[in-house]
């Protein structure tokens, strides 16, 4: 019944479907242009090498290549003079630190191999989580491109003793004058540095503390100003939650730092009862791919659906406005209601009045899910300060600019105006990791250490006290802003001596300080709430809502931040870059969202070219007089009426050639307001070349790829029911009868009793597509960045890839014929359906197939299967035929077309010294020509088991990891050892909801899917 | 490195000349002593035992050097000091006092279980220094020999080449001659040289000899081709110029050095790991000679005393040591020694695996390495030669609880005691190549 339903990935599957169909049954979508080459006369004969040339070349060649193969080059081999006596080389060392770069908070767990971070997983204990951008910023610590290097003054490099004298004097004498002196940051919530700049401005009293996040939410935290007297963002306890409607909140993205892991943990079907979660929105976000129901719906309105939505639970009737929901909205006041104490509203707007309505809903409802005591002080930007800050630099009241790891020159709105009055400063600092555009504009450049090189702190939240530590020596010539401040204020303590104290005597209450260290974080005892009489006049902001949505005129414009870039910060990173979007699948760029029925009127289309790649048309979009030109791409479950376009793309400034791609959207975002009205839009001309690998290597149109179930199918139907069985196993016809696909089989079942036997299980309910795992085997397996031409011909190399598809009731074309609909009339219904299809998220990697196609056909033996089921791939034997990736019908074997490390063509982290340092010591960098293709880490499985060997032990249930299991914090990723009956996935595997994809091929895969259960709130 | 080194060894020589006329000369002036044997064979025992640590006879070690103390102090004071010094300074002795200052208040260990005869045993040996062989070999003249003996090697050949070339030109001037003066007229062969060629235009008109000896020929040409070919990258026998001339023999075969005393990672981490050079500090702080006669061959040079003494300088060189001053000056120089075992990046191996859990020895794979006075590969660490093993050798389950289960199940089912290498997946090339 689920499992019957039409899944597909692109719009063009449904409009185009020749191209489509063709690129679903080629492996490769690029031929080798042989016969394009030897076929045409002319070329041929305008080719300067004749055939004679041609041999000779080649007989040279070989002769060379095979005289210089005589000799090996000499090694070197070179060790420590003295040694550290901790550090053993070859064996890794894990530190526990955390990662605060204003955007990105998090406890992480960081992998040194020869004193070099590696790699970062969360730090479980602490309940930390990353996202692709935590896992991938190890790689920006070794940019060499865009780290400062070394204290600059006008370009010209200086020391730090001269910086130190010569901001100094500036300071004094701004201080004497008593002329105002701005030190501006991102979000740092890390209490010793506060106190630092406490004692500092203490010691500069003229100088003014103005926090600044590139990305707002300062609504949210106005609003908690407002009516609980606290400055802060409140924090949301999903797990407790029953019933979540959420108003264009990407709380599984970016709104608030994500809370994935809370809330997967309250949709566990396991336990019977899951959250029923409601996402009214405008874009497709990943918030609303994994929404029981989503609601589309333009941003106006949502503010309208909001207010009505507040009048209907509370019984006021505030000013409002009827919107096409209201009956969902209706339902949705009594079902949270229902919930009561369970239930919780969100809102996405960065805007205060709409960030108070949704708070007094959660108030009325008396929620535990909201939670204004434990507070999160991972965003404190103040927009209003911020705003002032520019006025009064263009005023030129300002006589200094200190600024600390932020880029205003790049994300401000009126940027340019900022960077003009700047010659009104008299002292400009910018202290920073990188070099970006603000540092351009500054007189003095000072290096900051990048947070794997950095002692800190950061209360992430009223209880979780995290520490960083460095697990590298700088790698230029940095130094920490806690020590330079502390240095400037006249004062001689060091910042690890002072950040000790501070935490012992503040902090940690008398537990030891190398355990916290040790642990990387410390749970303090939370304090009571403080009662606050909240003054606050919601009728009065209710109205100011909606006026300022009745206002809405013209296109409505959704500013966002992607699951790849964020803010932008890391917009140097390759790993980054190269991510395909979880819902979009585009990479190498950012674009405009728009829904299918705007763009058929506005004349948008997206091509499929022959090669798979995906084209796009221009658009000039403008708003409040300023205007960018982005490409289009048309997405499925965009409001129409309603524009999309993120942000932290478009950066150029000292980011190599290649990763300046994308749109700057940031002179979009006037009054730091994530949705702007009155947005006019013209097509212009003009071809753009998108990344997306979304219809290549597609293996949708198959059966029994994607099971799904409702809760209520999930605890009252047998799921192998013959009829409506949501996990029926497969048929196939024998001796012409229908018999289950597992009882015959061409092969002989291999012995697998005596060891390991891995299995990797995924829970399609938990995965919510965040890609962590993706950027997590990029990191531990050197999997090569290719770049944006490249992803454009099918040629990425990702060994993991998050197939997303996209669904509709209109089932099966069985389904279309039984209801009397044609081809044709199937194809548009489902389009319709494209105006809110439903999401599935699907991680999709090599199954291990114990009965494995690839291997029958490997000519040379290169691919062969492990007596612990791993599917193996020798390198060192593959001779490139590429049969194996052609009989693979998952479509995860990648081929190495080029040499990517050491080539300038391919100038990403493996082709210098500094970038190098990342690769994982233990796995081959593969060469050109060689088939690859995930490997279950068999180097980590192989490390787990001598290392149980040399202790003389049996492994531990829990010991069995692979990259992407490690950085999964939802666990919907796990991974273990079957022939253990007490692993975790030992019983995942005989789950009711365990299955194969495509099993009736009966490959016998090691990777076991579960089943995903929506709560459709019928049960 | 060649040409280097014989302009090196023409300044050993002078050097060694030097050396030898003032050993000569020394030897003279100490021979006219009388020397009571005995008391000296049990002083330089005593002292061997208990001094050389940290003294010795004619220079600076960790205490002042030995050699005359008896003329500088009483044998009073001394023997009070060797007992127990710290009492003597407790005592408010200014001498004592001012020498634990001028070195820096390290403290020499108490000797109270010594008799005053033992003491003055060692005294004497200080005294009197080393005893002189009765018929004094040079130590250093074969190694003067030997260096100007051996010619550098490519002098050899292309001498060879030219006597070869010269007796060419010869022979065919010769001809010539010959030839000129019609001596060899045509048709006119000697009955031997008729036959040869009458034998050869038979071999040549048999069809199966013809065929028979091409096909040896053509498998001659494959045998030596992929004998050729199948070398090529097989480093067996490497045996690189280090930067120090290190012997393995000297530290693990005469001394007995665990292996893994130096090579410490081998039984944690898949490198064994070169020593760093505090390692080396661990003994040569006090080791800053080799002992008289310790010869090793280095490059095809036999390195005496003084050569082999340069060589330990260079540890304390790149350890920042001053051996004058006693401490470690900061100035670090890390040693690029030249890397003997190249795996390919795509090979993977782990040295704890077979240290710590196989419990082989390094011998097995390294070679008699207590033997060799320069490194060189033993193994031609090709996969044949790894699989070899893998297929010969059993687990050794016992002891291990990692392999209890599987050693029971193999038990149970099959009824197996012993499982090779092979039979556990040990040869899967997902094993060793990721």
């Amino acid at each position: 019944m689920a499992s019957n339903k039409k899944y597909w990935k692109s719009v063009e599957e449904l409009t185009n479907s020749s191209i489509v169909e063709t690129l679903s049954k080629n492996e490769f979508v690029e031929e080798i242009p042989t016969d394009e080459f030897l076929g045409d006369k002319e070329s041929l004969e305008n080719s300067s090498t004749t055939r004679r040339d041609f041999l000779k070349y080649i007989g040279f060649t070989t002769a060379a290549a095979s005289l210089a193969a005589c000799e090996g080059p000499v090694r070197k081999s070179i060790p420590y003079v003295v040694k550290p006596n901790d550090y053993i080389p070859g064996v890794a060392d894990w530190y526990a630190t955390s990662i605060a770069d204003g955007f990105d908070f998090a406890n992480v767990l960081v992998k040194t191999r020869e004193g070099r971070p590696i790699q970062i997983m969360p730090n479980k204990e602490a309940n930390g989580t990353t996202s692709a951008r935590v896992q991938a910023s190890v790689l920006s610590l070794y940019d060499e491109k865009l780290r400062l290097k070394e204290p600059t003054r006008n370009g010209e490099t200086i020391t730090w003793t001269d910086a130190d004298a010569a901001i100094g004097a500036k300071l004094s004498a701004l201080k004497e004058a008593n002329t105002p002196v701005v030190f501006l940051t991102g979000s740092l919530a890390s209490p010793s540095t506060n106190k630092i700049i406490s004692e500092f401005i203490t010691a500069y009293p003229n100088v003014k503390h103005v926090v600044y996040d590139a990305v707002s939410e300062s609504g949210a935290a106005d609003a908690m100003m407002a009516m609980f007297g606290k400055r802060a963002l409140p924090n949301y306890h999903l797990d407790k939650a029953k019933t979540i409607v959420s108003f264009g909140a990407d709380f599984l993205g970016d709104f608030h730092g994500g809370f994935e892991k809370q809330y997967v943990n309250g949709r566990k079907p396991e336990t019977g009862s899951m959250s029923y979660h409601v996402q009214f929105e405008s874009n497709m976000s990943l918030t609303g791919a994994n929404a029981d129901k989503r609601v589309v719906l333009k941003p106006s309105e949502q503010v309208f659906a909001l207010l009505n939505l507040y009048n209907a639970v509370t019984g006021s009737s505030v000013s409002s406005k009827a919107t096409p929901v209201d009956a969902e909205v209706k339902a949705m006041a009594v079902e949270l209601k229902k919930a009561g104490s369970k239930g919780v509203v969100l809102t996405g707007l960065n805007d205060k009045n709409a960030q108070l309505i949704a708070f007094a809903i959660n108030k009325a409802l008396n929620s535990e899910v909201f939670d204004t005591n434990n507070t999160l002080n991972t965003r404190q930007g103040n927009d209003a300060e911020v705003s002032q800050l520019v006025a009064d630099i263009k005023a030129g009241k300002v006589g200094g600019l200190l600024a600390y790891n932020v880029d205003p020159a790049y994300s401000l709105p009126n940027a340019s105006e900022f960077v003009d009055a700047l010659s009104k400063v008299s002292l400009k600092v910018a202290y920073s990791t990188e070099n970006n555009d603000t540092v351009n504009a500054m007189e003095f450049a000072l290096p900051a250490p990048h947070f794997l090189e950095s002692w800190g702190d950061t209360m992430f939240d009223e209880v979780t006290y995290g520490l960083a530590q460095p697990t590298i020596q700088p790698l230029f010539n940095s130094r920490q802003l806690q020590d330079t401040l502390l240095l400037w204020s006249g004062n001689s303590i060091k910042y690890y001596d002072y950040l000790k104290a501070f935490a012992t005597e503040n902090i940690l209450g008398g537990s030891s300080w190398n355990t916290a260290l040790h642990n990387g974080f410390y749970t303090k005892e939370l304090s009571e709430a403080v009662a606050f009489d909240s003054t606050v006049d919601l009728s009065a902001a209710a109205s100011a809502l909606a006026n300022s949505a009745r206002k809405a005129n013209g296109f409505e414009l959704t500013l966002h931040t992607t699951t790849g870039l964020g803010d932008g910060k890391q917009a140097n990173n390759p790993w980054l870059q190269e991510f395909p979007d979880p819902i979009t699948r585009v990479s190498w760029d950012n674009y405009l969202t728009m829904s299918m029925a705007d763009a058929n009127e506005l004349g948008f289309a997206n091509p499929v070219r022959d090669n798979g790649a995906i084209d796009g048309n221009y658009a000039k979009v403008s708003v409040n007089g300023k205007e960018v030109t982005v490409p289009v791409i048309i997405q499925p479950g965009q409001a129409k009426g309603s524009f999309g376009l993120s942000l932290g793309y478009g950066r150029t400034f000292g980011l190599k050639e290649e990763m300046q791609v994308g749109v700057n959207a940031y002179p979009l975002y006037t009054n730091a307001s994530n949705v702007q009205y009155g947005v006019s839009i013209e097509k212009v001309s003009g071809n753009h070349e998108f990344a997306c690998p979304q219809v290549q290597k597609t293996i949708a149109g198959r059966h029994d790829i994607l099971k799904v179930a409702s809760l209520k199918e999930y605890k009252t139907v047998d799921p192998k029911d013959h009829h409506h069985g949501w996990n029926k196993p497969a048929y196939v016809s024998y001796d012409h009868k229908e018999v289950e696909a597992n009882t015959i089989d061409i092969w002989d079942e291999h012995n697998r009793e005596l060891g390991h036997h891995f299995n990797l299980s995924i829970d399609l309910t938990s995965c919510t597509g965040c890609g962590a795992c993706v950027i997590a085997c990029h990191a531990e397996n050197n999997v090569p960045v290719v770049g944006k031409k490249e992803v454009r011909v099918g040629r990425d190399m990702h060994w993991l890839r998050i197939d997303r598809y996209y669904s509709s009731e209109v089932e099966t074309r069985e389904d279309a014929k039984e209801l009397g609909l044609s081809r044709g009339e199937m194809y548009r219904a489902l389009e319709t359906e494209a105006e809110n299809p439903e999401v599935t998220f699907q991680p999709m990697m090599c199954q291990h197939c114990n009965h494995a196609p690839c291997e029958t056909v490997c000519p040379v033996a290169a691919t062969s299967h492990g007596r612990q089921g791993q599917n193996q791939m020798a390198y060192n034997r593959c001779v490139g035929t590429r049969y194996c990736a052609n009989n693979c019908p998952y479509r995860v074997r990648r081929f190495n077309w080029f040499n990517y490390a050491n080539n300038d063509e391919f100038d990403f982290n493996m082709n210098n010294e500094y970038g190098k340092m990342v690769l994982n010591p233990d796995v081959t960098v593969r060469s050109r020509g060689v088939m690859e293709k995930c490997s279950m880490c068999i180097q980590m499985t192989q490390a787990t088991i001598v290392k149980a060997k040399k202790e003389g032990r049996p492994v531990n249930t829990d010991e069995f990891e692979t990259a992407c299991s490690s950085a999964c914090t939802t666990g919907s990723l796990v991974f273990g050892d079957i022939n253990n009956k007490e692993d975790e996935v030992t019983s995942l595997i005989a789950d009711k909801r365990a299955y194969n994809v495509l099993d009736y091929l009966q490959t016998k895969p090691n990777v076991v899917y579960q089943v995903k259960i929506k709560n459709t709130n019928e049960a | 490195m060649k040409s280097v080194s014989v302009h090196n060894r023409l300044g050993r020589v002078l050097i060694k000349s030097f050396t030898f006329i003032f050993l000569i000369f020394f030897s003279l002036s100490s021979n006219s002593q009388e020397v009571d044997e005995a008391r000296q064979k049990a002083g330089k025992k005593l002292f061997q035992s208990l001094c050389a640590s940290c003294h010795k006879l004619d220079k600076k070690l960790i205490g002042p050097a030995l050699g005359g103390v008896e003329e500088r102090r009483e044998n009073e004071w001394l023997l009070a000091w060797i007992k127990n010094n710290a009492e003597l300074r407790a005592s408010g002795d200014r001498d004592a006092i001012a020498i634990f200052e001028e070195y820096n208040g390290s403290v020499m260990s108490a000797f109270p279980q010594l008799s005053d005869q033992q003491i003055n045993d060692i005294l004497y040996y200080t005294t009197v220094g080393e005893l002189k062989k009765a018929d004094p070999v040079n130590p250093d003249g074969a190694t003067v020999v030997a260096a100007q003996g051996s010619a550098p090697e490519w002098l050899i050949y292309i001498l060879a080449a030219a006597i070869i070339v010269a007796f060419l030109l010869i022979a065919s001037l010769l001809k010539q001659v010959n030839e000129l003066k019609g001596n060899v007229a045509e048709g006119q062969k000697s009955n031997l040289q008729r036959d040869l060629s009458e034998l050869w235009e038979g071999i040549v008109q048999n069809t199966f000899i013809k065929v028979m000896s091409t096909i040896l020929l053509l498998l001659i040409a494959a045998y030596v081709g992929f004998g050729t070919l199948y070398k090529v990258g097989v480093d067996e026998g490497y045996m690189p110029l280090q930067p120090i001339a290190f012997s393995h023999k000297i530290h693990a075969g005469d001394n007995k050095i665990d292996c893994q005393y130096c090579h410490s990672s081998a039984k944690h981490s898949k490198h064994s790991g070169i020593p760093s050079v505090n390692i080396c500090m661990n003994c040569h702080k006090n080791i800053a000679e080799v002992a008289e006669g310790t010869k090793v061959e280095w490059d095809g040079v036999t390195y005496g005393k003084a050569e082999l003494d340069k060589e330990i300088a260079k540890v304390y060189e790149a350890a920042g040591w001053d051996p004058e001053t006693l401490s470690y000056t900061g100035d670090e120089k890390p040693i690029k020694w030249i890397r003997i075992h190249n795996l390919p990046d795509f090979a993977y191996f782990n040295h704890s695996q077979h240290v710590t859990v196989a419990g082989l020895k390094c011998q097995k794979c390294h070679g008699p390495v207590e033997e060799y006075d320069e490194m060189r590969q033993f193994s031609p660490l090709t996969m044949g030669w790894c699989i070899d093993c893998h297929r010969e050798t059993d687990v050794d389950t016992k002891g291990n609880e990692y392999y209890e289960k599987i050693h029971q199940e193999l038990a149970k089912k099959y009824n197996v005691e012993k499982v090779t290498i092979a039979q556990l997946g040990g040869l899967e090339c997902g094993k060793c190549h990721y």
